[in-house]
């Protein structure tokens, strides 16, 4: 989640629900590509064929709010979703995200700012995001230490991988 | 420190403070995944090497969503959840002997009083009930709590939810939690906990408290949590699996918000398409023809429910242009409906009555929705699409309200079939 993302940003608004991100009826396969193929068919049928590899979501309060599948981040990720900026994420799907690899960044102010096919670049480093289309710059706050700890592990489950091997060696 | 219920429950099972918003290391009694987010757990499970579960009697997987197997790659991804599990060793249940999960495991002594439980389902706060801190997560996560026997949680702030006045015999937790949820919104209690008390809820069955903190999820909640009282200390004992310890809040804890609910005036409510939030009397609906009518799922699937339904469908007919389908939420509540005479009675209403299982609520198998076609469920999630078709439409609504539209052909209030002394006899009796 270090590594800078530019693209262009698809609009949403409140409340994306996890149905929309990925409806259940797709959920007998955990496949990024094949979930990919109908992500966001809820709210915009044309999605999976005309969203480009890469480009950037942003949307308002409460994205992914609903089921616990970690199908709807996976989805994203099949899609080629480079990232996702929303004012707030419901919390299930913001471990998700964590989990599965899907970056994402909380900032009201540039969920606000960014416009439909605004080129933005999000610096997670620095954390700061930049609209390339106006020159805007907005902040985000660095993730809480254990977060930070778990994505320089490389997710949860290498984290995992590693307490279990710290148990292993001290029993 | 004075604690909140939830923030209670997280300090006796972490090392560290357990202040309001610090993530913590945290113990984990009970962690359980479905045919659906069970297989992906598995398969994180072994990337994380892990080789066996931190306590076979305290991991399970059910399957009840897509089963009994709606087609073959149901069907296949079952059998692998179900191979893991006999692999493991950890509990497993099968069709025909399980239910859905959020009503089997607290039937089965599973999930208790003053536990930390997690569960690869967005409703896992159901078991807030127990005055568990119980909730939902995904497929890494579960697995990681299965290799680890812990995970973390941010220490949620609380809001308290008062009931107040006093509460009709024809209104239910549905419309409690729906009140809830069109005064809170869908976001009202992002990251936070929820916690459930006041006059009006003390004589409120557990069938009903269920349904409340079932939909906790549904205004951004972690959880949803009563605290226990003897109801819920009866309950919990007569069931336990294990020994088990209640906690409690302190007086006076400091909570993010206070909301009151005020039942006095309260009416039979429904939220419309497509958002959980979006609550209105079912009396001031519009007439407009409805196609199908779900009572059941996680939600409305209870014994209390299946019985308010019974008491409206007896000796009626439901509407010739409607489909009703009843599903009852596991095979204790199936039983004990059939003792009850209660699917006698659907049958003769001229419902379809299905096994137990998740079903047509996410849009499943058991009643998919056709585009242009309207469904008024018990359920709990009514977004764009979730039972079927984008175009289709889902209205939720406790199961007196679904009972009475599936008659009516149209949403209806119940005691535009019943009268209100009729309808009292849903007073509550003391041996509930």
């Amino acid at each position: 989640m270090n590594k800078t993302i530019t693209g262009q940003a698809w609009i949403f608004g409140d409340d994306v629900d996890t149905d929309v991100i990925i409806p259940a009826r797709y959920l007998v396969t955990d496949d990024p590509k094949e979930l990919g193929a109908h992500c966001m068919e809820g709210i915009d049928p044309g999605f999976p064929k005309t969203f480009p590899k890469g480009d950037i979501l942003v949307a308002g309060e409460n994205f992914g709010c609903g089921s616990s599948r970690e199908h709807a981040p996976l989805a994203l990720l099949g899609a080629g979703c480079g990232c996702v900026i929303a004012a707030s994420f419901a919390r299930i799907f913001y471990r998700n995200a964590f989990n599965v690899g899907l970056p994402i960044f909380e900032c009201p102010e540039a969920a606000k700012g960014i416009r439909k096919g605004d080129d933005v670049e999000v610096r997670p480093a620095e954390g700061r995001i930049l609209n390339l289309a106006t020159g805007e710059a907005w902040t985000f706050p660095p993730f809480a230490d254990f977060l930070q700890d778990l994505l320089d592990s490389g997710g949860l489950v290498p984290w995992v991988s590693r307490e279990l091997e710290k148990r292993r060696a001290s029993s | 420190m004075s604690r909140t219920l939830a923030s209670a429950i997280i300090a006796s099972h972490t090392d560290q403070k357990a202040a309001t918003g610090e993530i913590c290391r945290v113990r984990v009694d009970f962690a359980f995944a479905n045919d659906i987010t069970g297989p992906p757990a598995a398969r994180a499970f072994r990337k994380m090497g892990a080789e066996t579960v931190f306590d076979k009697t305290r991991c399970a997987l059910l399957p009840d969503h897509f089963t009994p197997n709606k087609d073959i790659a149901a069907a296949t991804q079952t059998k692998e959840g179900r191979e893991f599990a006999l692999e493991q060793g950890m509990l497993y249940w099968e069709q025909g002997r399980v239910g859905i999960e959020h009503t089997f495991l607290p039937e089965q002594g599973l999930i208790l009083p003053g536990e930390v439980v997690v569960g690869a389902d967005s409703h896992t706060c159901t078991g807030g009930t127990l005055g568990a801190f119980a909730t939902g997560m995904g497929s890494t996560d579960l697995a990681g709590a299965w290799a680890l026997g812990e995970t973390w949680l941010r220490v949620p702030e609380t809001v308290r939810v008062v009931f107040t006045g006093r509460r009709r015999a024809w209104i239910g937790g549905k419309d409690l939690v729906l009140a809830l949820l069109g005064k809170i919104g869908v976001q009202g209690a992002r990251y936070k906990a929820l916690q459930f008390e006041g006059p009006a809820v003390e004589d409120l069955p557990m069938d009903d408290r269920f349904t409340i903190s079932n939909m906790a999820v549904e205004t951004g909640a972690k959880t949803g949590l009563f605290v226990p009282d003897e109801r819920i200390l009866s309950y919990a004992r007569k069931r336990a699996a294990r020994d088990f310890s209640p906690l409690y809040p302190d007086e006076g804890a400091s909570c993010a918000e206070t909301v009151e609910i005020d039942l006095e005036e309260l009416r039979p409510l429904v939220a419309l398409p497509h958002s959980p939030a979006k609550v209105k009397p079912a009396a001031k609906c519009d007439d407009e023809p409805i196609h199908q009518v779900f009572i059941g799922s996680c939600t409305n699937g209870r014994l209390r429910d299946l019985e308010q339904a019974a008491l409206l469908l007896k000796g009626g007919q439901v509407h010739p242009e409607v489909r009703l389908v009843v599903i009852p939420a596991s095979c204790e509540v199936y039983k004990a409906a059939l003792e009850n005479g209660y699917i006698k009675t659907f049958i003769e209403a001229g419902a379809s009555v299905c096994t137990p299982t998740c079903g047509p609520c996410l849009g499943g198998h058991m009643g998919i929705l056709a585009p242009g076609e309207r469904c008024v469920s018990t359920s709990n999630r009514n977004f764009v699409g979730r039972m079927g078709h984008p175009e289709s439409e889902v209205i939720l609504a406790g199961p007196l309200v679904a009972a009475a539209s599936a008659l009516k052909g149209r949403i209806a209030d119940p005691r535009e079939v019943l009268s209100e002394t009729d309808l009292s006899s849903l007073e509550v009796k003391d041996d509930e």
